[in-house]
């Protein structure tokens, strides 16, 4: 396998000398892999301590039943906007900016397949954050119906809500951020899946990938065939919206249903494009500090694949409570509960992994044991919510909310940092501080179920999404997830100084300080600009923890 | 594979990796069975036939949810607390990397498990019979066309009566009930007690949603569509109708007062809605809000607020009334 066709100016000189590089490179049109993830990384992160503090203000006013700190106008656009950036600003561009440092490094690459696709969709992203955010600055403020959007209400917008006779306003603006954080989604797909399928190092056949690459490979060949239902969909609203068509408007023939059906044929696998890599991210992780194998590799290599298809046939249980007939609702009740089974071989796998093993408590394995006991519980209420009669009572209340919640929270964002811990070495050469990374852990532990677990009592009570006022029966709950909420928000603090101090001035990293077994872990850390100095050869199975070059005492630290 | 290090020591002796098997195993069959009891007095009353059933659905999925999730946990747990490694040491754990049986077994029990649920939830909504009035025609356009359903339903002759069919009409952000016997409007839901119901849902403007949670069922409404929804209520009391689909700036006050009563106290209502010289308003809890807006955080937004439903059908059943301000907030 031959290395990606570079431009001679890529070549630069000092090309494999590691961090001899000025920071300032990080605010350049890099077309380095490496430049590009941390890029990804740092403005993601920024996104999410936006859509955290737009967290808290919803927070803060579900405090108290009554309306008292935000009007509605602004609450509804908080927690539109809340989705928006946690979902398409935050989860799924942090698994990308992740995976374009790892990807080409765990396969034994040189780069991207293409280096300047890679820095264009990079490069968008920040660019439609700026623009969705300002939309706030609107006369009649940030969009206001949700991230889904569903119309008639999304195009419900008066002249003096928006500039140029109403033509930019909230609504139109979120789409126009939305169609290109898209495009930016689709370049980096189709990067990713030419890079994984083509510019695999010798040996490296595609059941002695880790299941991280798996991951990367199954959730953007996801984007690349149902985000553009999504695009479709979001270009009929803004003509519904700002040229008076009527694609989706009920009193003149068009079909409002329709939009749901296009709307969650992309924005259910869009849940398992964001989930997979925090997934692989556990796999990565537990047989690193559990010095065993991944049990049952090849079968969690098949689950993950299964995904794409599964994916594709289960939308509509977004629609159990909409104008779906009966057949449909019972055949995707049927569907939906299959997409328990690859999961529970992943949940499996891990558990016989970490069974009878060698467990070293360090942060990351806290992070992603902490992760999957957490996941377990939000596919368990999954699988509850897929049964359609149980759905019909918690469809649309917090019920819903808590189980998303330790989806995206309890089980990707751990993951997320659970990742960053474990390759923090290998992306600065230095190490993070041991102490700071479990006191981190132990706040969000008790931040996150603090903040999500009582949304279960509050759904079951029949207490509904996005009201931002509510009957005084729902208060005590409510009181704690708030306070989860601000806790959470503290529990940040601890994560940010361990990385930027330890990025300053840790004790500098060696090139395996884990014994860890990947490619990412044979060269220097960081690696150099070429990666490798020379591309190796894959000869062992994949988390080959039995290998004398893995399993070893380390006297050093002793 | 090679491999320089000695077979790994055992960190645990057999016996107490038995013992710890019986315990947990104990202790996860009892918790299990107590939160799948305890799991119904997490529900609200159960003011309907259907409510009884889909209690019964959610406390099987507890148990049965609990079974898995503590045996997960009880083998994490066990592993962290007697499976450390000593520092330093990164020898391997053990080198098992697969179990052909093992792994068809955790795939199969699981599709057998979900089969298992999936057919539960089927015959729990065949037992509902949401729309089971598709026999029953009427001259709605747009009407529902559900498949007929044979006997399984809850539904008796009487509710397919059309005299006992009740018009439901949501707009932003009001309910109003017209019950077509007596041909007149109301904005509060009465219905008889042990007889089952017969909504047609309508929506005036965008997606809503029917939702009483003591009743446990809930349907969204869709503009130009007449829904039908059918459910039985079995216990007499005052309960809140909610707005379930997003609707808006007043989405959280557009709720309505559902009365489950006796046929006495039914007839009683009726006589005193009849004796009145004018038909009765509907509230509108917004009302009060936008007439007098408070201080708060982002009201600028709302002085451009001029939302109107933007395709409204020419006749509204019923004049808007402005609440009272007191009734206005907190709901």
């Amino acid at each position: 396998m031959t290395s990606p066709d570079l431009t001679p100016s890529d070549l630069t000189p000092s090309g494999l000398a590691p961090s001899a590089e000025p920071w300032q490179r990080y605010f350049s049109f890099s077309t380095d892999h490496k430049v590009i993830g941390i890029q990804y990384l740092i403005t993601s992160f920024g996104f999410l301590l936006i859509g955290g503090l737009l967290a808290m203000l919803m927070r803060a006013e579900l405090l108290t039943p009554a309306l008292n700190v935000v009007s509605r106008e602004l609450y509804d656009g908080l927690f539109t906007m809340h989705g928006t950036v946690m979902i398409f600003l935050w989860t799924i561009p942090t698994f990308v900016g992740l995976a374009n440092y790892l990807v080409p490094l765990m396969i034994g690459a040189r780069d991207m397949a293409f280096p300047k696709l890679n820095a264009i969709a990079f490069w968008i992203l920040p660019a439609a954050g700026v623009l969705l955010l300002s939309s706030f600055f609107l006369p009649g403020g940030s969009a206001q119906s949700g991230w889904w959007s569903y119309p008639p209400l999304s195009t419900q917008i008066a002249a003096s809500d928006g500039l140029l006779c109403g033509q930019i306003n909230g609504q139109s603006v979120w789409i126009i951020s939305m169609v290109l954080i898209g495009i930016s989604s689709i370049m980096a797909a189709v990067n990713f899946v030419t890079t994984i399928l083509w510019m695999r190092a010798p040996g490296m056949t595609l059941f002695k990938m880790p299941i991280f690459v798996w991951t990367m490979l199954s959730a953007q060949l996801m984007q690349l065939i149902f985000l553009p239902s999504l695009t479709g969909a979001l270009i009929l609203l803004l003509f519904d919206l700002n040229f008076g068509t009527h694609f989706f408007q009920p009193f003149e023939g068009g079909n409002p249903v329709l939009y749901e059906h296009l709307f969650w044929f992309y924005s259910h696998p869009a849940v398992y494009i964001w989930a997979l890599p925090a997934w692989g991210v556990f796999s990565e992780v537990i047989p690193a500090f559990t010095r065993n194998p991944l049990f049952g590799y090849r079968s969690v290599a098949i689950a993950t694949f299964t995904f794409v298809p599964i994916t594709g046939v289960v939308w509509v249980h977004h629609m159990f409570a909409s104008g779906t007939p009966g057949w449909m609702r019972t055949f995707f009740m049927f569907t939906t509960e299959l997409v328990a089974v690859p999961t529970g071989i992943k949940v499996f796998a891990w558990t016989a992994t970490i069974w009878r093993s060698r467990l070293h408590l360090d942060t990351p394995l806290l992070f992603a044991m902490g992760g999957v006991v957490m996941f377990v519980l939000a596919g368990i209420t999954g699988v509850m919510l897929g049964v359609l009669p149980f759905d019909l009572h918690v469809n649309n209340t917090y019920f819903i909310v808590g189980h998303f919640h330790y989806i995206v929270f309890n089980t990707i964002v751990m993951a997320y940092f659970a990742g960053i811990y474990y390759w923090f070495p290998k992306l600065t050469g230095r190490m993070y501080s041991e102490n700071w990374g479990r006191l981190h852990f132990g706040l969000v532990f008790i931040g996150a179920n603090l903040n999500f677990f009582p949304m279960f009592p509050l759904g079951l009570q029949g207490m509904l999404r996005r009201v931002s006022s509510y009957d005084p029966q729902y208060a005590d709950w409510n009181v704690l997830a708030s306070l989860g909420a601000f806790f959470l928000g503290v529990s940040t603090l601890p994560f940010i100084v361990n990385i930027i101090v330890s990025w300053m001035q840790g004790t500098p990293a060696e090139d395996n300080p884990w014994y860890a077994t990947g490619l990412e872990w044979q060269t220097t850390s960081p690696p150099p600009k070429e990666n490798f100095e020379e591309i190796p050869v894959v000869t062992l199975l994949p988390y080959s923890y039995g290998d004398s070059r893995y399993s070893v005492q380390d006297t050093s630290s002793l | 594979m090679s491999n320089s290090s000695q077979s790994p020591p055992k960190l645990v002796s057999k016996t107490v990796e038995i013992i710890f098997f019986v315990v947990w195993t104990t202790i996860t069959i009892l918790l299990s069975y107590w939160l799948g009891q305890a799991s119904y007095s997490w529900m609200p009353p159960q003011a309907t036939l259907e409510a009884e059933k889909v209690d019964g659905l959610f406390s099987f999925l507890v148990t049965l949810g609990s079974v898995i999730f503590l045996g997960v946990f009880g083998m994490i747990g066990h592993s962290v607390l007697v499976c450390r490694a000593k520092k330093g040491d990164f020898s391997e754990g053990h080198p098992v990397r697969s179990n052909t049986g093992l792994e068809l077994l955790w795939t199969g029990i699981p599709i057998l498990l979900v089969l298992w649920i999936s057919v539960q939830g089927l015959h729990v909504y065949s037992l509902l019979d949401l729309k089971g009035l598709s026999t029953f025609a009427h001259t709605h356009t747009g009407t529902e066309l559900a498949q007929a359903r044979s006997g399984t339903g809850l539904l008796t002759a009487a509710a397919a009566a059309p005299e006992n069919t009740i018009e439901v009409t949501a707009k932003q952000w009001a309910w109003s009930f017209h019950y077509l016997d007596q041909n007149i409007t109301t904005d509060e839901l009465h219905l008889l007690v042990n007889q089952p119901v017969h909504l047609v849902l309508k929506s005036a403007d965008v997606l809503h949603g029917f939702y009483v949670p003591a009743f446990r069922i809930k349907q969204d409404i869709i503009p130009n569509r007449a829904i039908d929804f059918v459910f039985s209520p079995i216990l007499e009391g005052e309960y809140r109708l909610q707005d379930s689909q997003f609707s808006g700036t007043f989405f959280p006050l557009m709720v309505a007062k559902v009365q489950v009563e006796s046929a006495a106290a039914f007839q009683q209502w009726r006589s005193q809605l009849a004796s009145q010289p004018h038909p009765p308003l509907i509230t509108d809890l917004s009302a009060a809000e936008r007439a007098h807006p408070s201080n708060l955080w982002g009201q600028r937004w709302s002085s451009q607020q001029a939302i109107q439903p933007a395709n409204q059908p020419a006749n509204q059943p019923a004049t808007i009334k402005n609440a009272t301000a007191s009734s206005s907030k907190s709901s």
